[in-house]
């Protein structure tokens, strides 16, 4: 009775293995470290009452940092961990992992970095820079941007989770059938990635519609959109392509759980089941996904690009119109994941046509950029280095990739590590070193510090280097036969030269993210000399560096009006100081709903992945009175009164004084 | 200060007509295609485009009459939404249409147990 | 510097509020076609996959469904008259079109599930072939919508029962309306292409 109470729950999925037990043990370790810790310094009530419950999107947007960096430190050991297999196990030697564990290491690197990481970073830098860029006081929907965040948690808490109890899925960071069936993968592994994305991805989902709303009705008055920053157009697309690409996986992760725990037959290999609709259906999200990371990113830079250049952007309309093409486009490539599936050649040559044009706007992009920095009195600063390492490592990939759009090629690398290196260099190159440049550019608007420039730029040279040193032998490795999610091979082969210098560049990287994080204590340490007073350490050109750093709670005392794109550069040029008018505010009120909310979604994703059906529908019901109790509640806000704007504008102003 | 209106009471208020003509309009339409296909003796390609044709009426009447798309306050951007989710919702089904019966016509189930098992190295 | 203050227009706030809302929840709509475009794919692939078992031809029985069609359709057109009513503040009257559109989508859920039921006993459950899964997700997926869309009533009813046609009631009244709709367009495409079209082996 007590049993199956609790499912497929027992004390034999704990971990066994030293591996998972020191991986396991360092996660339960590290929680328990941060408990006492903040028990010990007595910072419970603040904790829930300054951050946990927030609805503020500055600090929704730090909370979304804490975690994809946290997440990045374990996806960059997982990486390691594969260098390491890789660059060891050939011929006799058979490494230091098993092929089940390197494949479940395999398996989480990509979940974790695409889901918890790169998503992560996008949605923090959004919700930090999007409001305070289009003079705007908030997000159109607080409750739901905070409900956004903790489901993201709960996901994440979720794919931790299966660490400590049962284990991580083996089939790959999209699970593929029939690997991923009930047949070959009896744990709950592929359960706990099912329900771990399904949750974090219904918060990207209310996110993305969230965001489009913002911009679309909460921008400052006389703000046109062909006056809107290039952040916020990137943010924009990147956003709908988030509310109309995210459904896709919803469906494609609800219908391979029904065919786990219902014993339906959509891709399973007999009784009427097509694994390769689920191929299909995943990539149908999946390469939407893609831009939807790189878009953001791509906005970063255009901001980044024309304010160290001290120049306007170049080709601002072909910017925005290559934007939205990238748009359209995304949703019609989706086959050049699985070209060699067997399709006809009509079909094949379809999407291979639309993948090679999608680079087009790409391209233009690139020259714009360029073209930015031509006759620019560039400065550089360590945002900048991020871009230009961004302009080597993008084009490499992107060249890489317009070559792969052929099918005849593509049938050539599929699935070897030639295919990993492009897109790795897409993502990390595109995405990554995006998000960092975004990160060190608007840190000092979050924080109300500048991070340690030096620190930061030895942190780019080892993560450049490393990154080509890691990536480059890949794509000769891929042309000699190696495949991916290799976890064996033999000496006489002559690959593991490179593969050990592929592992020294893993390395760098490494120590390239120590240096970053050395960086971020340093700068902590050093804070008071590193104040930023004037709220614009960088020559800004957007309204975010119209206000004090770190921004205030109202964002802006007074609406700003817009009457030009760049509108703080063209107001610096002019000399023009806008009136001061203080108003009255209103703010949405804390609440802790967002919180249950997320954990009584965990709850039932725990329940799901182990069989206990009633925590489920228990945890279900608890979450549907959670939103009942939320919605009868008709006041979420409260005024912020002139008075006090204006008492806390002066408290600033008298603060920098002080410094000065 | 100009006096405040909600959206419930905007330029166009709801109507008892827009109603009735719409669920009168959707009944024909329904009754039409159940007809149609317990009757008829068309054949089968006329009965599917009409099908398909009755359908995209009723569509149209229910998103104009009952979801009042193109009368309220910032419609524009209810349109412009709509229109990207049917380019969305046309490139999903059609495309994956295409490419499965594609993929089938060309593999036989075994065939492609076959390849996905390669794929997962199983 | 001059400093001016200058206060809150709150009506101008909420109806402001109202709008956003409005246009948000109709992007979540526009999400929730995309996922049932999805779903309609799935069927599209696999529907001919009965794997020896039967095939909509066999299953569906037209006129049993067609009078499910209708009972939609007209708590579609109940629940218009109930926003008419909301719009001249007649609270009785709405609670009245309200209390018909609930029994009515109740009606549809219970035939839905009776036929779901009929065809589990008759032993063509969701486990029986790659058709029968996409079908009973698909039409399922939507009575799931409709059971959350009947819940969102009550509570919409017992709010309004509480605190009478305040403004906030009345935005949950045109987004649960919106929703109520969207279900009835939805269902326009299963009646077609599930059933209609399964009925003549299309």
């Amino acid at each position: 009775m007590f049993a199956s109470l609790l499912g497929k729950l027992s004390w034999s999925q704990l971990p066994q293995d030293a591996i998972t037990r020191g991986g396991a043990g360092s996660i339960v370790a590290g929680v328990f470290a941060i408990v006492v810790l903040i028990t010990l310094l007595g910072r419970w009530k603040w904790l829930w009452k300054e951050w946990l419950t927030t609805q503020d999107p500055k600090k929704i947007g730090v909370m979304y940092i804490i975690v994809a960096v946290v997440m990045l430190l374990r996806g960059a050991g997982d990486a390691l961990l594969m260098r390491t297999q890789q660059a060891t196990a050939a011929g006799a030697s058979g490494g230091i992992l098993d092929s089940y564990h390197f494949q479940q290491i395999v398996s989480a690197h990509g979940t974790i970095m695409i889901f918890f990481v790169a998503m992560g970073l996008m949605f923090g830098l959004i919700n930090l820079v999007l409001p305070l860029q289009i003079g705007a006081r908030d997000v159109a929907f607080p409750f739901l941007n905070a409900t956004s965040f903790w489901l993201f948690f709960a996901g994440m808490a979720l794919v931790n989770l299966s660490l400590v109890i049962g284990d991580f899925s083996a089939a790959g960071w999209l699970s593929y059938p029939p690997l991923s069936e009930l047949k070959y993968s009896p744990t709950v592994g592929v359960d706990y990635w099912i329900w771990a994305l399904q949750i974090a991805g219904v918060g990207s989902m209310l996110s993305g519609i969230n965001f489009l709303v913002t911009i679309i009705k909460m921008r400052a008055p006389g703000m046109t959109f062909m006056k809107m920053p290039m952040f916020a157009w990137s943010v924009m697309a990147s956003m709908t392509l988030v509310a109309f690409a995210f459904p896709i996986l919803t469906v494609t992760l609800a219908l391979l759980a029904l065919d786990r725990t219902l014993g339906m037959h959509f891709f399973t290999a007999g009784s009427g089941g097509n694994a390769m609709m689920y191929v299909n259906l995943i990539w149908a999200w999946g390469h939407p996904e893609v831009y939807i990371l790189v878009l953001p990113a791509f906005g970063i830079y255009s901001e980044i690009v024309a304010t160290f250049a001290r120049k306007k952007l170049f080709g601002y309309t072909s910017m925005v119109w290559a934007i939205w093409a990238i748009v359209v486009l995304s949703f019609t490539v989706w086959l050049h994941h699985f070209f060699t599936m067997g399709a006809g050649a009509d079909v094949n040559a379809f999407f291979g046509i639309m993948t090679g044009v999608i680079a087009i706007p790409t391209g233009v992009k690139i020259f714009n950029w360029l073209f930015t920095m031509y006759r620019g009195r560039i400065s550089f600063k360590s945002p900048m280095l991020w871009f230009m390492g961004f302009v080597v490592v993008f084009t490499i990939g992107g060249v890489m990739g317009v070559l792969m759009s052929v099918p005849a090629i593509d049938y050539q690398v599929h699935n070897s590590l030639f295919l990993v290196a492009h897109f790795h260099m897409m993502i990390v190159g595109g995405v990554v070193f995006g998000y960092f440049a975004g990160l060190t550019y608007w840190f000092p608007k979050i924080f109300g510090f500048r991070l340690h420039e030096g620190l930061g730029k030895l942190a780019f040279w080892f993560w450049i280097g490393g990154f080509l040193l890691a990536f480059m032998p890949l794509y000769i490795l891929g042309l000699m036969g190696a495949t991916r999610r290799l976890d064996h091979y033999d000496a006489s082969l002559g690959w593991q030269p490179l593969f050990i210098v592929a592992g020294i560049g893993a390395l760098c990287v490494g120590v390239g993210i120590g240096f970053q994080l050395l960086q971020l204590i340093v700068s902590i340490w050093q804070r008071d000399q590193r104040r930023d007073l004037t709220g614009d350490p960088w020559g800004g050109r957007t309204l975010e560096w119209s206000v004090p750093s770190p921004a205030p709670v109202y964002n802006f005392t007074t609406t700003p009006v817009i009457t030009d794109r760049d509108q703080f550069w063209v107001d610096k040029q002019s000399g023009k100081k806008p009136v001061k008018q203080y108003e009255d505010v209103l703010l949405p009120k804390n609440s802790g709903a967002s919180v249950f909310i997320a954990g009584f979604a965990f709850m039932f994703g725990f329940g799901m992945v182990w069989h206990i059906y009633w925590l489920s529908v228990l945890a279900l019901l608890a979450l549907v009175t959670t939103i009942i109790v939320r919605a009868s509640n008709d006041e979420p806000e409260y005024i912020l009164t002139a008075k006090e704007v204006e008492k806390m504008d002066h408290a600033l102003s008298r603060r920098k004084e002080q410094y000065v | 200060m100009k006096p405040v209106i909600s959206e419930h009471e905007t330029a166009h208020p709801l109507s008892l007509v827009r109603y009735v003509v719409g669920f009168v309009g959707c009944v024909v339409l329904t009754l039409t295609a159940y007809l149609l296909v317990t009757r008829s003796t068309w054949p089968q390609g006329a009965i599917v485009g009409t099908l398909a044709l009755l359908a995209l009426l009723q569509f149209i009447i229910q998103m104009v009459l009952f979801l009042h798309v193109t009368e309220e306050r910032g419609s524009h951007w209810k349109l412009v939404t709509m229109g990207l989710m049917l380019s969305v919702v046309l490139i999903l089904v059609g495309g994956s249409i295409w490419i499965m019966n594609n993929l089938n016509y060309r593999m036989t189930p075994q065939q492609i147990d076959q390849y996905m098992r390669s794929q997962d190295s199983l | 510097m001059s400093e001016v203050t200058t206060t809150l227009n709150m009506h101008q706030i909420e109806a402001r509020a109202t709008e956003k809302t409005t246009f948000g929840f109709w992007v979540y709509l526009m999400t929730d076609c995309v996922l049932f475009a999805g779903l309609f794919s799935v069927y599209a692939v696999l529907h001919g996959n009965t794997f020896g078992g039967p095939s909509g031809h066999d299953l569906f029985k037209l006129p049993y469904v067609l009078v499910e069609t209708m009972v939609l359709l007209t708590s579609s057109f109940t629940c218009g008259m109930a926003m008419l009513a909301a719009q001249r503040r007649d609270r009785t009257q709405v609670l009245a079109w309200l209390g018909v559109t609930f029994l009515l989508g109740l009606t549809f859920l219970g035939m839905e599930l009776s036929e779901f039921h009929n065809m589990v006993l008759d032993g063509n459950s969701w486990r029986r072939s790659g058709f029968l899964s996409s079908y009973f997700t698909l039409v399922g997926t939507h009575g799931l919508h409709i059971t959350f869309g009947l819940l969102w009533m009550a509570v919409t009813c017992v709010f309004m029962i509480k605190k009478g046609l305040t403004e906030s009631v009345l935005k949950r009244l045109t987004l649960l309306s919106l929703f109520w709709h969207f279900l009835d367009v939805i269902w326009i495409f299963i009646f077609t292409i599930v059933y209609l079209f399964g009925s003549r082996g299309i």
